[in-house]
């Protein structure tokens, strides 16, 4: 699974994170923060290997 | 088989399987396919592509390359798909840690009444139904995934003509199958592997701690000819040590089962609808989606294609944000807020071919 562009995302008129855009293979998705969701857990292994999601704007 | 050896088989599933409701085995007559029918030169990564809960898994970058798809079935009675694999570029050169298996990843929710008790499982039985063009071994395994790793296997020589083949897992002790949401167990048809893999003995007796090498021992390769093809279904799992026949279930509740991993809402036309819009502001509103059933995990959301806002103008980005049972909140950016603000309409944007997809697979 190749990751790239992990970006946060917050509940319009919070802080509060509830997803991370990125690219997988090539795909833009959205991911929830929910540590049931697969594709949260390779995000989360990519973070480990040293990359860093770019926090919401 | 002797009149006393049938009663004897037939008061075995009796006692010990479950009749009615029996297959664990979701899309098992491979008749659900929400993703695509058939998706060409796969084989460079693992993934989700054609028939709904079958994964196709590689691993060390093998050079073959084949397509997978949802094929017609007309000479085997009671079915009308199959998970079809074709071999479409040759790999001469298996390195050791290559890998291609049909897998599909089980929830431990689904997997409760294979339980003897907290720490052990019954007797259970894998079959299906399959052929090759020409004859190839290939190997069933079943591998848990939770607490120390255990699995089995059996090779199988499949033939050119539809048979069922089918594997018993011994019921066995220190097992692990926890009650949620997360992956518990996986069953694997081994199509390609490299000696890591296959250069052991196979482990066909009992559950057991999990050694690569003797996953996949005595398997041939799927990508050894461009002439090679291979078609199953009629997969199930149920209690017991009898295969019994397939549990045959209706389209819409085979549909329900794979939409707790995967709903897709495709367009069949130019400007159809999707979801109603609140339009929070000129460039934001929010979609609520009321989901077909409850899904196994928050989902990853995206889009293909192009949208807008009846009332607003184009979809540029959307991000999830919550999930509460089966409702479903999307962020939309755009051009949202227009004459009809505060509301709109989330549709196609003259794009037949766009789709959402919600994905929370294993």
């Amino acid at each position: 699974m190749n990751i790239t562009q992990a970006k946060y995302n917050t509940i319009p008129n919070t802080d509060t994170n509830c997803s991370i855009n990125c690219t997988i293979d090539g795909n833009k998705v959205s991911v929830p923060i929910d540590p049931a969701n697969t594709d949260f857990q390779a995000i989360q292994e990519w973070v480990a290997e040293g990359n860093t999601i770019d926090e919401a704007d | 088989m002797t009149k006393a050896a049938e009663l004897a088989k037939m008061g075995e599933v009796i006692t010990n399987s479950q009749i009615g409701r029996k297959n664990i085995v979701i899309n098992g007559a491979m008749q659900i396919s929400q993703r695509s029918a058939s998706v060409t030169g796969l084989g460079a990564a693992t993934g989700y592509f054609t028939l709904d809960r079958w994964v196709m898994v590689e691993n060390d970058a093998s050079a073959g390359r084949f397509t997978m798809s949802q094929s017609a079935v007309t000479d085997l009675a009671g079915f009308s798909n199959a998970l079809k694999i074709d071999c479409t570029t040759v790999d001469t050169s298996i390195a050791a840690g290559e890998v291609l298996t049909i897998t599909q990843r089980i929830e431990g929710l689904n997997l409760q009444q294979l339980k003897a008790s907290s720490t052990s499982t019954k007797a259970f039985t894998v079959s299906y139904y399959a052929k090759s063009n020409a004859s190839r071994a290939i190997a069933l395994e079943i591998h848990t995934t939770e607490g120390t790793n255990k699995q089995i296997s059996a090779l199988h020589t499949i033939g050119t003509s539809w048979a069922r083949y089918s594997m018993t897992v011994p019921a066995a002790s220190s097992t692990e199958l926890d009650n949620d949401n997360t992956e518990a167990m996986q069953v694997n048809l081994w199509l390609h592997g490299g000696s890591t893999f296959t250069g052991g003995t196979l482990n066909t007796g009992a559950l057991a701690a999990s050694t690569n090498a003797n996953r996949a021992a005595g398997i041939g390769s799927i990508f050894a000819s461009t002439d090679n093809t291979l078609e199953i279904t009629g997969f199930q799992i149920e209690v017991g040590s009898q295969a019994t026949p397939f549990e045959h279930r209706s389209f819409g509740e085979e549909l329900a089962l794979c939409q707790r991993y995967l709903v897709k809402f495709t367009s069949t036309g130019v400007y159809q609808d999707f979801a109603l819009v609140s339009c929070y502001s000129t460039n934001a509103g929010r979609a609520i989606f009321d989901m077909p059933t409850d899904m196994r995990a928050n989902p990853t959301f995206s889009t293909s294609g192009a949208f807008q806002i009846l009332g607003g103008g184009t979809v540029t980005g959307s991000s999830f944000i919550s999930r509460h049972g089966n409702v479903i909140s999307i962020n939309l950016t755009g051009s949202i807020s227009g004459t009809n603000a505060p509301c709109g309409i989330l549709r196609n944007n003259n794009d037949a071919d766009a789709s959402l997809t919600f994905v929370a697979e294993l």
